[in-house]
């Protein structure tokens, strides 16, 4: 296992389950047996502004925050979002932004609701987003797959699964 | 091993909690406040018995009630709020404590929720009180432990101090053996310790600096303060998060990491010194290192003065260490947040900018209608301050000025510190009179959703005593109190009170249509628990 820190940026807006996804993405870390930090800012964001959260795993990882311009990956939750993360991601990093899951003709993530050709809605979306970044990390499906069944209600389980596996197809794709 | 011993992805707040149950804490006190929340809420949930007291001054003050009657408390508000708590702080250092107090604070460099940075590293020294200062979530995990320890060794309180990052950053924690008190509760009388007339706290205050002293020993050879031996081309001297950002930033340094900032192991860093050939300061905030080394004769760098505001992170740490002074480039701004769409709020604000008010607010979301689109909030200093500053810019402005001088302020905060507002003002009227709003939308809103007194709910939603804010106000003699349920219903009231030269409350009562549905469920379960 690559044991060098991997940084994740994880950004959107308030309500949109920015936090839960880093929470998802970190158990997954944490169930793979590496060291992990994650920091986020509360308060404020949940009043529909900006949220980010930055996680960080490796074998030994001291510092809660993404250094500017050093995030491996950025992922993205809304596409007004876009501008103002840039600055994480490092030369060379992977941008990952919920547009990537919009189909032709749809331009808000609201669009998703109403194409039944996906099982992403724009409720689900931060999932169907860790499908995508699951490409990229070498962590085995059932340990995602334990982390999202960890942080969302039974009830929602098997739906957000399908996402996680359709983000995961459409990055391969 | 039990599932709770297992290793846990925590945050500073959960891991302090789970460790506040693993030392039998008998009771958890506190006021809601960013970053410090979760702690009691965590607690609560997990089996703890926690309560939300109506401000920080009454929290501390019930806690060291059972700390006299030797429980261990746990006691947590935000930075702000031990400046509500500082006078009962002042004196509990000099009575001390049977059962062990850890009073947390949960500091905020950076302000992502607050209206000021205040550094209170400097209370622990002007209150003499002991200091621990963890780093992230696994040593506030540890280090409740050696604070509840060491304030049942020397029987003084002991100052936990967090910030955001610590708070609300999430790690690994590896719990260990609970260590649940062999004390039981029951009251010593001991007015000598206890009772602070000036000729007992005379002889309190030299028996806190003697054992201020002793600890000081102590903490010269405690574990509590590590060295992570280095090249001895670069020292530093740190502490809390700032400590996980150096071990990024400078991985060759030398660093002497400390633990209890309070009193300081002032000889142990002098040795230190002497194995480095540059020594420097990494801290967050005001320069409380720099200077207490310096005052010692320690010479040390420190920070530049650029680097005293917000949060350090590794970036801004490896600036300091190379002494780079060139102007930082501000983040991309990110989008403001906003009191929500369908706020009853903003009916409210709405109708008082259209009668182009001065208003005098307070602290909670409704602060946010300082924010486009409404920009009408005039003033926010602290927790209550909308009625003393609104009474004070009736007394002074011309009349017609003054007569469009509103204070404006939230539920919790009413309970909070509110009701002496109420008495200045029924004490001290302006000639003009004056009109307070009170925004009862049921709920803590901006902090999550807490109960408070005016709820009649208990911190885990259980039905109790309450404050009801109109007969509490009639009672202290305000000569006109409306209750408005109707949003709509307001600008008349509002009017009316206006054209009034006499004091007027309006409290607009309409519940935070985020915490709609969860009311609603605790107002079930309450119904269902009469039948």
């Amino acid at each position: 296992m690559d044991t060098r820190i991997t940084n994740v940026v994880i950004a959107g807006l308030g309500g949109q389950g920015v936090i839960r996804a880093a929470n998802i993405l970190a158990e997954t870390a944490f169930r793979a047996g590496l060291d992990v930090k994650q920091g986020e800012i509360h308060g404020m964001s949940q009043r529909g502004g900006s949220v980010t959260s930055d996680i960080r795993f490796g074998e030994k990882v001291y510092s809660p925050m993404v250094p500017d311009g050093c995030a491996d990956y950025v992922l993205v939750m809304h596409p007004t979002q876009e501008d103002n993360n840039r600055h994480h991601l490092k030369e060379g990093g992977n941008f990952i932004s919920v547009t990537r899951l919009l189909g032709e003709g749809q331009s808000k993530i609201s669009d998703l609701d109403s194409d039944d050709s996906t099982p992403v809605t724009e409720r689900n979306c931060n999932i169907a987003l860790l499908g995508i970044l699951s490409v990229f990390l070498s962590f085995d499906d059932a340990l995602w797959e334990a982390a999202i069944c960890a942080n969302l209600p039974a009830r929602v389980h098997a739906d957000n699964l399908a996402v996680f596996a359709y983000g995961k197809q459409l990055a391969v794709r | 091993m039990t599932k709770d011993l297992e290793p846990q992805l925590l945050s500073g707040n959960q891991a302090v909690a789970l460790a506040a149950l693993h030392l039998g804490v008998s009771l958890g006190v506190g006021y809601p406040g960013t970053p410090s929340t979760e702690i009691l809420e965590n607690f609560s949930l997990i089996g703890g018995r926690a309560q939300w007291s109506p401000n920080e001054k009454v929290a501390l003050e019930v806690g060291i009630g059972v700390a006299y009657g030797g429980g261990r408390t746990l006691v947590t508000m935000k930075h702000v709020g031990v400046n509500v708590a500082a006078d009962p702080l002042f004196t509990v250092a000099y009575t001390g404590v049977r059962g062990g107090l850890v009073l947390v604070s949960a500091d905020d460099p950076g302000m992502g929720s607050s209206q000021n940075e205040q550094d209170n590293r400097r209370f622990a020294v002007a209150a003499s009180v002991m200091m621990l200062e963890p780093s992230d979530a696994q040593e506030s995990y540890d280090f409740l432990f050696e604070a509840f320890r060491l304030s049942e060794k020397w029987q003084l309180p002991v100052l936990f101090r967090m910030t955001t990052r610590v708070c609300h950053s999430r790690g690994i924690v590896r719990p260990h053996a609970p260590a649940i008190p062999d004390m039981d509760p029951g009251f010593v009388r001991d007015p000598r310790a206890y009772v602070m007339i000036p000729g007992y706290a005379r002889l309190a205050h030299k028996r806190m600096r003697h054992k201020m002293n002793e600890i000081q020993q102590w903490n010269e050879s405690a574990d509590l303060n590590r060295i992570y031996e280095g090249d001895p081309s670069l020292g530093i001297v740190t502490s809390g998060v700032s400590f996980l950002h150096t071990r990024e930033a400078a991985p060759e340094a030398s660093v002497l990491k400390l633990g209890m900032t309070y009193p300081l192991p002032i000889e142990k860093i002098r040795a230190f010194a002497k194995t480095v050939d540059r020594l420097l300061v990494i801290e967050e905030n005001d320069p409380y290192l720099v200077e207490a080394l310096r005052t010692a004769g320690i010479p040390c760098e420190g920070k530049a003065e650029m680097y005293r505001f917000g949060e350090l992170n590794i970036t801004r740490v490896k600036r300091i260490v190379t002494g780079d002074l060139t102007d930082e480039t501000p983040p991309p701004p990110g989008k403001p947040p906003q009191l929500c769409q369908g706020c009853p709020h903003r009916m409210a604000f709405a109708v008082m900018k259209k009668f182009s008010c001065i208003i005098a607010g307070d602290i909670g979301c409704y602060t946010l209608s300082v924010l486009p689109p409404f920009e009408t909030l005039d003033t926010c200093v602290c927790m209550g301050a909308s009625l003393g500053v609104g009474l004070g810019l009736r007394h002074t402005l011309p009349a017609e000025e003054a007569r469009r001088v509103v204070s404006v302020i939230g539920d919790s905060t009413f309970a909070h510190s509110g009701l002496t507002g109420v008495v200045e003002m029924v004490y001290n009227p302006p000639e003009t009179g004056h009109v307070l709003v009170i925004l009862d939308n049921g709920t803590t809103a901006m902090t999550g959703m807490q109960e408070h007194p005016g709820t009649g709910r208990s911190m885990d939603h259980q039905q109790t005593g309450k404050l009801v804010f109109e007969n509490v106000i009639r009672s202290m003699g305000v000569p006109n109190v409306h209750v408005v349920n109707r949003p709509q219903d307001f600008e008349a009231v509002f009017r009316e009170s206006l054209a009034k030269n006499e004091l007027s409350v309006i409290i607009l009562r309409k519940v935070c249509f985020l915490a709609e549905p969860k009311l609603a469920q605790y107002e079930a379960a309450t119904r269902s628990s009469k039948d």
